[in-house]
C-alpha cells in the first residue's frame, strides 16, 4: 500500500451544505418530489377545468398565477379551487401520517386506520348525524361543535386509548398494532349499530360521510387542515430524523442516545393529528395512508417511507381520485370509494409479496 | 475533603483510570433479580482493556453488560462512566463516550451500507445537521478500517452474515465511542468469521485504544482476545481475572458444570478448555496419523 491519507468521501452520500446546515444529497428522492409535484399541478389544473362549465388547462394555470377572465376567476377561487385545494391538502396530511406510521412501526402494512383514528372519528360524527338532539349532554356537546370538529375530537380520543392501552413499560410497535385493531372493530361495530337505528335520511347522510368525499367542500373546509399541515408538516420532519435510529432496533435506538419511547409517542401523536385532520374535512378516504408511502419508497429507493414525496403523491393521489370519481364513473361518486377500489387490489399485493417472503 | 482529591487518595496506585464502574448493582425484571446477589455486583472496567464476559446460558451476563450499557436500569445501585452515574447524564451524551452493539440489532430494508454505518453518528447530528464534514470523515474512516468501503453503496440484504458483522462494528467505530460494548459480536458466525471479527475488535483496542467489554461464548477465544475475563454464575461474578486466573479445572467445573482438562492453547499459549464430556471416547477411531 502506497496511499497513506485517509478517506475522506463515503460513495452514494455526496453531502450539501450551507453553514451549520448539512444533509446528504439524494438525486432521486429530488426528482421524485419535482415529478409529484409537477404531476399534481396538472392533474389539479384538469380537474379544476372539469365541470359544468368546462375552461381549458392553460386558462385554469393562467387564473391560478393571477391572470385571466373575471368570470373564469370567480368560478374556479370560489367554486372549484377549494375542492381540489381540499383534496391535495387532506391527501398530503393523509401520506404524511401513513410514512409517520409505517416508519415508527417498522411496518409496511400499518396505516392510522389501525390507530383508531378513522373509526374514531366516525363513531363520533354518526352521533352527531343520528343522535343529536336526542343523545344527552355528551352527544349535545358534540354537535355544538359541528361534525368536522366533533370527527377530530373522535379520532384523537380513539388514538389516545389504543396508545394508552398499548403503552406498558414502553410503547412496542406490534402491540400497538394490535390493540388498534381491537379498538377499530369494537369502533365498526359501533358504527354499524348507528347506522341500524338511524332513520332512512339520517343513514344516508351518514353512508356518504363514511365513503370520504370532497363534495361541496369550500374555504371553510381548506383553512383548518391548510393551517394543521403548516404547522405539523415541519415539525413532522424535523422529529422524523429520530427515525434514523429508532429504525434499527430499540437497543441500538437507546445505544445511540435516543429516548425510544418518547420519540415514538411523540411522532405518533403527529400522525394521529394529521390523519383526525384530514378525516374531518373530508370524512374517512381510507387507503391513501396506507398505500402512499410505500410507493413513495419504492420511488425514492430509501430505506424508509419519506416524508415529502409521501405528501405530495398523497396530494396527487387523492385529487386524481377525485377526478376520476367524476370523469369516469359519473355523478357524484365519493372520493374515498375510488381509493378504495385502487386501494385494496394494491394491500392484497403487499401481503401476498410479504407472505412470500416469510414462507421463502 | 473534595471529590477530587478523595479520588486520588482512593485509587493512588492504579495507573489506568477506571472508565465503567457497577457499583452494588441489582438487575431484574418485575420482581425477581437475575443479576448481582444480596450486596449487589460491583465491576470495574479499566482504560484501554478488552474483558470478555463468559459465563454459562441464562447466567445474566447480557443483562449485566445491557444494564452497564444503561439499555436496562438496576433496581438497586448504579453503573458509573468515568465517575459519573449513567442515569444523572444525557443518554445523547453517553452516547458520544460510550457505544453499543446489541445482540440483534436490525437493519431497516433495503437499506445500503454508507446509510446503516452514517446512522452510527447520529449522537453528533440534529435534524438540521444530518452530514457534516466530521461525519464524513468518521464514516469514510470506519468503511475504509473494517474493510467495507467497496461495499459502501450495496445494500445489507446482499452481504454475508460475516460481511454484516463487519458493517455494524464499522457503525459502532462511526460513533467514535470510546468505550464499546458488544453483546455476543460472534453469534451466528462459523469460525473463521468468529475469528475474523474478535481479530478487528483486538485491532481497535491496540490501533485505536478502546476499551473494550464483550460477552461471549466460546472459552477459549475469549481466552485469546482479552486480557481480563469476567465469568459470571447465577447472576454473580463468580471469577474474575487473567484468562489463566478464571479458565482453571476447577471453575469450569463450579461455573459451567463441565468436566474438562485446561492445556495451553498451541497457537497463543492461552489457557484453551478441552472438554472430557464422554471420557474422551472418540466415536471414530481413524484418529489423526501417526
Amino acid at each position: 500500500m502506497t496511499t497513506t491519507e485517509k478517506p475522506t468521501e463515503v460513495a452514494g452520500r455526496r453531502p450539501l451544505r450551507l453553514g451549520p446546515v448539512s444533509a446528504v444529497w439524494r438525486p432521486r428522492t429530488a426528482s421524485v418530489v419535482l415529478g409529484a409535484a409537477i404531476l399534481l399541478v396538472l392533474v389539479a389544473a384538469v380537474s379544476i377545468g372539469r365541470g359544468e362549465y368546462s375552461i381549458a388547462v392553460p386558462d385554469v394555470l393562467r387564473v391560478l398565477a393571477g391572470g385571466g377572465s373575471r368570470g373564469e376567476t370567480f368560478v374556479i377561487t370560489q367554486l372549484r379551487l377549494p375542492r381540489v385545494l381540499c383534496g391535495a391538502l387532506v391527501g398530503a396530511a393523509l401520506g404524511v401520517a401513513g410514512a409517520l406510521t409505517q416508519g415508527v412501526a417498522r411496518n409496511p402494512l400499518t396505516s392510522p386506520d389501525v390507530l383508531g383514528v378513522t373509526d374514531g372519528a366516525g363513531v363520533a360524527a354518526l352521533l352527531v348525524i343520528v343522535l343529536a338532539g336526542s343523545g344527552g349532554t355528551a352527544v349535545g356537546l358534540l354537535a355544538a361543535v359541528g361534525l368536522p370538529i366533533a370527527a377530530l375530537i373522535g379520532g384523537l380520543l380513539a388514538a389516545g386509548l389504543v396508545v394508552v392501552l398499548a403503552f406498558r413499560q414502553g410503547l412496542d410497535a406490534f402491540r400497538f398494532i394490535l390493540i388498534g385493531l381491537a379498538i377499530s372493530v369494537a369502533l365498526v361495530s359501533v358504527t354499524s349499530w348507528l347506522l341500524v337505528i338511524a332513520n332512512v335520511q339520517q343513514a344516508s347522510l351518514a353512508l356518504i360521510w363514511l365513503r370520504g368525499s370532497l363534495n361541496a367542500r369550500g374555504w371553510e373546509h381548506v383553512v383548518p387542515i391548510a393551517v394543521v399541515l403548516v404547522v405539523v408538516l415541519p415539525i413532522a420532519i424535523a422529529l422524523a430524523f429520530r427515525l434514523d435510529a429508532l429504525d434499527l432496533g430499540d437497543d441500538a435506538a437507546r445505544g445511540l442516545g435516543e429516548r425510544v419511547d418518547r420519540s415514538r409517542v411523540m411522532l405518533l401523536g403527529l400522525a394521529v393529528v394529521l390523519a383526525a385532520s384530514a378525516t374531518a374535512a373530508a370524512g374517512p378516504i381510507r387507503f391513501v395512508a396506507l398505500v402512499v408511502p410505500q410507493v413513495s419508497v419504492r420511488l425514492t429507493g430509501g430505506s424508509r417511507p419519506p416524508l415529502l414525496a409521501s405528501a405530495l403523491a398523497g396530494a396527487l393521489l387523492v385529487v386524481a381520485a377525485d377526478l376520476l370519481a367524476r370523469v369516469a364513473l359519473g355523478g357524484e361518486v365519493p372520493v374515498g370509494v375510488v381509493t378504495v377500489v385502487l386501494g385494496a387490489p394494491y394491500l392484497l399485493y403487499l401481503l401476498v409479496r410479504r407472505t412470500r417472503k416469510d414462507s421463502a | 475533603m473534595s471529590a477530587e482529591t478523595e479520588d486520588l487518595i482512593s485509587s493512588p496506585e492504579t495507573a489506568a483510570a477506571v472508565r465503567l464502574r457497577a457499583e452494588g448493582v441489582r438487575v431484574g425484571y418485575g420482581e425477581s433479580i437475575v443479576v448481582g446477589g444480596p450486596d449487589g455486583l460491583d465491576l470495574d472496567v479499566v482504560d484501554g482493556s478488552v474483558t470478555a464476559v463468559i459465563g454459562p446460558n441464562g447466567c445474566g451476563k447480557s443483562t449485566l453488560l445491557r444494564t452497564m450499557a444503561r439499555l436496562l436500569t438496576p433496581k438497586h445501585g448504579h453503573v458509573l462512566l468515568d465517575g459519573r452515574r449513567l442515569d444523572a447524564v444525557p443518554s445523547r451524551e453517553i452516547a458520544t463516550v460510550l457505544g453499543v452493539l446489541p445482540q440483534d440489532p436490525t437493519a431497516p430494508e433495503g437499506i445500503t451500507v454508507a446509510d446503516l454505518v452514517a446512522r452510527g453518528r447520529h449522537p453528533h447530528q440534529r435534524w438540521f445537521r444530518q452530514w457534516s464534514a466530521d461525519d464524513e470523515e468518521a464514516v469514510a474512516e470506519a468503511l475504509d478500517w473494517t474493510g467495507m468501503a467497496g461495499f459502501a453503496e450495496r445494500t445489507i440484504d446482499t452481504l454475508s452474515g460475516g460481511q454484516r458483522q463487519r458493517v455494524w462494528i464499522s457503525m459502532a467505530l462511526a460513533q467514535g465511542t470510546d468505550v464499546l460494548l458488544l453483546d455476543e459480536p460472534t453469534t451466528f458466525l462459523d469460525l473463521a468469521h468468529q475469528v475474523d471479527v474478535l481479530e478487528l475488535v483486538e485491532r481497535l483496542n491496540r490501533e485505536r485504544g478502546r476499551t473494550v467489554v464483550m460477552v461471549l461464548h466460546d472459552l477459549n477465544l475469549a481466552a485469546r482476545y482479552a486480557e481480563r475475563l469476567v465469568a459470571m454464575h447465577d447472576g454473580e461474578i463468580a471469577v474474575a481475572g487473567t484468562p489463566h486466573e478464571v479458565l482453571t479445572e476447577a471453575t469450569l467445573r463450579d461455573v459451567f458444570g463441565l468436566e474438562a482438562r485446561v492445556v495451553p492453547d498451541p497457537v497463543a499459549g492461552t489457557p484453551m478448555v478441552v472438554p472430557i464430556g464422554r471420557g474422551g471416547k472418540p466415536r471414530v477411531t481413524d484418529a489423526a496419523p501417526n
